[in-house]
């Protein structure tokens, strides 16, 4: 299984702040990103948005396995 | 004793600042950040802050880390609020202590900008006329790099 995480204006225009997927194999960053767009709907900006899994930031093409949590990181706007 | 911290709660600045007080600091430079009601001709209800809690922890500690190699005997503390905030609210309060005060302001300062870079908290303004996540959204801003600079993988 691997939990997608979706924060901020990606949150929003899902209805939802996390998703899963059972895979069989690991996936790419792409995948993921085809499965929320199938699943949640065309999430303008999802391109845009940096990507960690198992909160630390990661490259596009790294590689995702069963058990990791991938999140979607819009631009950020704290302080 | 956590120095970096997200939370729901308000942030009572007294609490941030006691962490670094240190008998060798000689200056102590803290950051509030508050809810501005203007911005432009815009003007803010209120702001909803929202953040992916652990990681945004996890990158505070990393700011804290970068502000140790620049400025070996700083101690910092960082404090930031989630949930709805009204106008002159504390969003954000940021402490450093050093032995002498040059130091103290440059790593305040330092770790304010970083928070803007590279901490997963997102701000939606509630204007009178509408509402809007902050942050160019809209993807605009691209990221040749895949990143914004200095994001250590």
């Amino acid at each position: 299984m691997v939990q997608i995480l979706l924060f901020a204006s990606l949150a929003q225009q899902a209805g939802t702040q996390s998703v899963s997927w059972k895979i069989e194999s690991p996936v790419t960053v792409g995948q993921v990103r085809g499965y929320l767009q199938d699943h949640v709907g065309e999430l303008p900006g999802i391109e845009n948005a940096l990507v960690a899994v198992n909160e630390e930031y990661a490259d596009q093409e790294v590689e995702i396995k069963n058990g990791d949590t991938v999140a979607f990181i819009p631009p950020v706007s704290g302080g | 004793m956590k120095m970096f911290t997200i939370t729901q709660k308000p942030i009572i600045n007294q609490d941030v600042i006691d962490k670094v007080i240190h008998h060798n600091a000689g200056a102590v430079s803290v950051f509030i950040g508050t809810v501005r009601e203007m911005t432009g001709e815009k003007q803010t209800r209120y702001l909803e802050y929202e953040a992916y809690v652990p990681m945004a922890e996890k990158q505070l500690e990393k700011i804290g880390d970068e502000i140790h190699k620049k400025w070996p005997n700083a101690i910092v503390a960082i404090t930031h609020r989630i949930g709805t905030l009204q106008i002159s609210d504390v969003a954000v309060t940021i402490a450093v202590s050093t032995p002498h005060r040059q130091d103290a302001f440059e790593a305040s300062r330092y770790a304010i900008e970083r928070i803007k870079e590279i901490v997963p908290i997102w701000k939606k303004e509630h204007y009178t006329d509408g509402e809007e996540w902050v942050g160019n959204q809209q993807g605009t801003k691209t990221y040749p790099e895949g990143h914004p600079e200095g994001i250590e993988k």
